[in-house]
């Protein structure tokens, strides 16, 4: 029987893994160092802040591998030897793979920084990160002040985990408005007051300069490379972006970029490796989307992808329309299509704003210039259905037709306010239009062409 | 080496500590119980009106300050920072406290009402006392132990109401639910009965009924004392016993139909409000095993073939063989009972087998029983009496399993150990019988938000079911279950956006859409036709 090896329990290995049992009889070996059983990386926070326990974001029972004859190894591989097709592992035996699947994720960036690995000094990235977090910051008489370096999706979860212990956050942020290279200018904006409105002592257009040390080794403080300030603090967050966890793979055969070269059959150089999730790095990026994608949602369709060609029906990667969601503290983000901040947008996108006068509400919608075509939304505050949107960009709508629309998109729990009419009496203002807004129709909704 | 101290980070305090505020309110609520305790010890409270009104403000004024010192000065927005910490809402110490102090309550209350000063003959004694001035303001009548048990609950959902409102105040969807409860409970429940008792004199008099109630939840509402009192009631009474037939037939399915089981479950009944609002710090302690499904299954499903049986049972036992003082006869209403019965099941079986999958052999297994058992009632009874037993003794052992134990010991006194749904995810056969509709004849579903999961577990976390909803989430499925209440929490919680409590059309409630997990469709047609 045909034997895969799995390196790496995410979400990429383990859908792949689900999707080979599902698809077929072959035998299935996971290993992975970091825990016994998959997790949700995505949850991490949840654990510190206390509204979960680590039990509760494993997505399956402990019994579910093994009821799936899925076998699961917990240790690290040191080397990939392709010739023979064997890996070498730090603890156990030497193990064989007919067919091997990377999905060895990524590790937090560090850029050199002096002091970058004092004790306390850390990343949010894997379940030790969380136990030492616990250790370093659990509570705000051993940690009596924080500071977050990298203002981007990981930093601002980090920061709210802290204050979740009442702990004091100062965020360095590199960027004049926070995660300003991905959000268009208004959203950005009015993160940055929701931030400070969390008592985070935002620090926007900071960089860090040096991590100091006390007589321990531990970390002291922090100083500031504009200014020359000197933070005092008991923990340093790394949360400067993530690369591909591919160290170990250096002098193996299989070709390397940022991250494990792959082709759209996910197929790396070398016969019978495939590589998936964030570790993975396209040749060339798909659309608008980056070589990288050390993102959730790409990683299962990558798994499922992989699993598809394991198993005979060799599928090229076809990842679809772009969408993402976070969660900012309090406010809930959703993204569909292609929405570009003003460092990276393109020449024919326009984009339409508006935002609540009072509450942390607002939504961007950006369309083509000379088409009016429609290219992608983000909302603040509103969620949004997905299936609607995914069908309207397929079907290439206007943007007129979208705002008409926009109820049919709503997913917002019910009796919530709705903003439809205040969100059209502005579009038709700005752009000189006069569209009425439309009634939900589930016909609309459920057909799969309207 | 680290010089550094591991124990001080074991010892670290995550945000589980009540700041100073919260430590007084808690005071002030606990004071108003001391006061009950001491009268329950027969302590003499010369002015009785004084001093339960004292202990109510105290018991109402203290949850409130609660939740303002909780939740007041934080933005909006979930609040479960540190829940899984707090000893109280982590089966810890304080859980455990909680859960003793609370079935202790409860095995008084339904078994040594003595003990609360409940008096047979003459004035009532103890707490109960206490409660005398109120009761006889409200119904006229001396207070009884349900008397001082229904003000408890009242006081206890809307105190704990206030605080849901204030800990979702950013959601509508809570915040109107929980009106709604307060108000069914104190209406419904509380005040209309008592007033109704107003209206009896020697000449008439009609049983206690609470509205809302519903057959199988109130499983006494056929007996014999009942049906007579309120056949001896003239117009209302017939009214009122006409209202209870059409609630079970007629009104209860087309709301269902409509909106799920949500309507009653989380929006009218009185044990899911005091779930909701009471219990609402338990919900993240259910158990979410496929086991406990399993158990779940059987137990409630036993209850209600119980219940069935029992009910039949007690009409069939005080029915005649002609038609003098009741229309209906006993062999009449056993056919009555086998014909809706087997319309039932013979639908099921033919239009929603396919959506039942192994769960149909359960149910044919269950509507077996109960025909074998009818047919038993027509040629093993005697007068008076079913099968073997007296019809009596079995809606005393149901009263005492299901009513008593179950849905009072266990059902509320467990909240802190086993969270707040016991009952109503394992025993409740009114919840039984309309998941049954909710999950084969209903407009209301979940919907999961396409490919949105990040399989971050919050959802199935808070669910107070015990539904592991990410299972679904996670896949692009649609939650559609039979034990869903409808709250709306995992809709709340959930950081991503992906679940919506909805009532959409029948065709595509359960479907899939496993397009939008993000991949192109011909590679997900392939996965699922697999
Ligand atoms: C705090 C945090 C929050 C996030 N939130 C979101 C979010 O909200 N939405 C979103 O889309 N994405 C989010 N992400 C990103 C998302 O979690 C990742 O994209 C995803 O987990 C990647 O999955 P993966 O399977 O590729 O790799 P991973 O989940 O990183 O799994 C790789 C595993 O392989 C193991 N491994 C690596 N090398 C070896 C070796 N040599 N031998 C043995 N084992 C090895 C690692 O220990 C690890 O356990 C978040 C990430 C973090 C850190
Ligand atoms: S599935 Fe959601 S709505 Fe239903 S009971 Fe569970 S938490 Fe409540
Ligand atoms: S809470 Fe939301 S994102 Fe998390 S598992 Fe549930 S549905 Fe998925």
């Amino acid at each position: 029987m045909e034997k895969i090896v799995i390196i790496g329990n995410g979400i990429a290995g383990v859908t792949a893994a689900r999707h080979i049992r599902k698809l077929s009889d072959k035998q299935i070996t996971i290993i992975s160092a970091e825990t016994d059983y998959f997790f949700s990386r995505t949850a991490l926070m949840y654990v510190y802040m206390g509204h979960m326990k680590f039990e509760n974001i494993k997505p399956y029972e402990d019994g579910f591998w093994k009821k799936n004859r899925i076998d699961l190894i917990q240790d690290y591989v040191t080397h990939v030897d392709h010739q023979n097709q064997k890996l070498k592992l730090k603890k156990g035996p030497d193990v064989t793979y007919d067919k091997l699947i990377l999905a060895t994720g990524s590790k937090p960036n560090k850029f050199g920084w002096p002091g970058q690995d004092l004790q306390g000094v850390q990343g949010l990235v894997s379940k030790q990160d969380l136990d030492a977090l616990e250790e370093n910051a659990p509570n705000n008489t051993v940690c009596k002040h924080a500071v977050v370096v990298g203002g981007g999706l990981i930093g601002i979860e980090l920061c709210e985990m802290l204050r979740s212990r009442d702990i004091p956050v100062t965020f360095l942020v590199r960027e004049k408005s926070f995660w300003n290279g991905v959000l268009p200018d208004g959203e950005s904006e009015m993160l940055n007051e929701h931030i400070l409105e969390h008592h985070i002592d935002l620090r926007l257009g900071t960089n860090l300069d040096e991590i100091l040390p006390d007589e321990n080794g531990r970390v002291r403080a922090v100083t500031i490379k504009e200014t020359g300030e000197e933070i005092a603090c008991n923990l340093v967050g790394l949360t400067a972006g993530v690369t591909p966890n591919i160290d170990f793979l250096k002098d193996s055969g299989i070709a390397l970029g940022r991250g494990v070269k792959v082709n759209r059959f996910l197929e790396t150089n070398v016969e019978n490796v495939y590589a998936i999730g964030d570790c993975a790095e396209q040749h060339e990026a798909i659309g608008n989307r980056r070589p990288i994608e050390a993102v959730w949602y790409t990683g299962r369709m990558m798994g499922e992808t992989v699993a598809q060609t394991i198993c005979g029906n060799r599928r090229e990667y076809k990842p679809g329309h772009w969408f993402n969601s976070a969660k900012f503290l309090d406010i809930e983000y959703q993204t569909y299509g292609w929405v570009f901040s003003s460092r990276h947008r393109k020449g024919y996108e326009a984009h339409f704003h508006w935002r609540h006068a009072t509450e942390k509400i607002c939504l961007t919608v950006a369309y083509h210039k000379e088409s009016g075509k429609f290219l992608g939304i983000n909302t603040f505050g509103i969620r949004m259905r997905h299936e609607v949107f995914d069908r309207w960009l397929t079907e290439e709508r206007h943007a007129d037709y979208v705002m008409e629309h926009l109820k049919d998109a709503n997913f917002d729990p019910e009796f919530y306010k709705r903003y439809e009419s205040e969100i059209l009496t502005q579009y038709n203002a700005e752009l000189n239009k006069a569209i009425r807004p439309r009634k939900k129709s589930w016909k609309r909704i459920l057909s799969p062409k309207a | 080496m680290s010089t550094y101290n591991r124990s001080m980070a074991l010892t670290g305090e995550p945000p589980k500590a009540l700041n100073f505020h919260q430590k007084l309110a808690t005071l002030l609520g606990i004071s108003g119980l001391a006061i009950l305790c001491l009268a329950a010890f027969n302590v003499d409270f010369a002015n009785k009106t004084l001093w339960l009104a004292i202990s109510l403000m105290a018991l109402f004024g203290g949850i409130t300050w609660f939740t303002i010192a909780a939740y007041a000065h934080k933005p909006k927005g979930i609040k479960n920072d540190g829940v899984m910490f707090k000893s109280i809402s982590s089966r810890g110490f304080w859980g455990w406290v909680a859960g003793v102090a609370l079935t202790a309550f409860y095995i008084v209350l339904y078994f040594y009402p003595q003990y609360l000063g409940l008096a047979k003959e003459g004035d009532n004694t103890g707490v109960i006392a206490l409660f005398d001035p109120l009761s006889k303001l409200l119904s006229g009548n001396p207070a009884s132990q349900w008397f001082v048990y229904g003000t408890l609950y009242t006081v206890a959902i809307l105190a704990f109401g206030i605080k849901f409102i204030w800990k979702y105040r950013h959601n509508n969807y809570e915040k109107i639910r929980t009106v709604s409860v307060m108000f069914f409970q104190t209406s419904f429940a509380f005040l209309i009965p008592e007033f109704m008792a107003r209206l009896n004199s020697d000449t008439f008099s009609l049983p206690y009924y609470d509205l809302k109630n519903i057959w199988p939840l109130n499983y006494y509402n056929f007996e014999r004392y009942r049906v007579n009192s309120l056949i001896d009631a003239g117009d209302i009474g017939l009214a009122l016993l006409i209202f209870g037939i059409l609630s079970i037939f007629v009104i209860t399915p087309i709301l269902t139909y409509k909106y799920g089981k949500r309507w009653y479950c989380s929006w009218v009944c009185g044990c899911g409000g005091l779930a909701e609002t009471a219990g609402d710090s338990f919900r993240q302690l259910s158990d979410k095993s496929l086991f406990a499904w399993k158990v779940e299954r059987w137990v409630v499903h036993s209850v209600v073939v119980f219940v069935t049986l029992m009910t039949t049972a007690v009409i069939y036992s005080f029915l005649g063989n002609d038609t003098s003082k009741y229309w209906l006869t006993k062999t009449s209403f056993l056919i009555g009972v086998a014909v809706i019965l087997t319309a039932v099941f013979a639908w099921v079986m033919i239009y929603k087998r396919e959506q039942l999958q192994r769960d149909a052999k359960y149910g044919a297994i269950g509507y077996f029983v109960v025909i074998m058992a009818l047919i038993a009632f027509h040629f093993f009874s005697g007068e008076g009496n079913v099968f073997l037993f007296k019809a009596e003794t079995l809606r005393k052992t149901y009263a005492f399993l299901i009513g008593s134990i179950f849905s009072g010991v266990i059902g509320t006194g467990f909240y802190p150990i086993f969270g707040n749904r016991v009952w109503c995810r394992f025993g409740c056969p009114m919840a039984a019988i309309l998941g049954f509709q909710q999950r084969l004849f209903s407009k209301f579903r979940i919907t999961t938000n396409g490919g949105q999961c990040i399989s971050c577990g919050n959802c199935s976390t808070y669910c107070e079911m015990g539904i592991d909803v990410r299972a679904y989430a996670q896949k692009g499925e649609n939650i559609v279950r039979s034990s869903c209440v409808g709250c709306g929490i995992c809709s709340a919680v959930c950081p991503r956006g992906v679940l919506k409590l909805e009532n959409g059309p029948l065709e595509g409630r359960i479907d899939s859409k496993d397009v939008l997990l993000g991949n192109d469709v011909d590679l997900m047609k392939l996965v699922n036709q697999k």
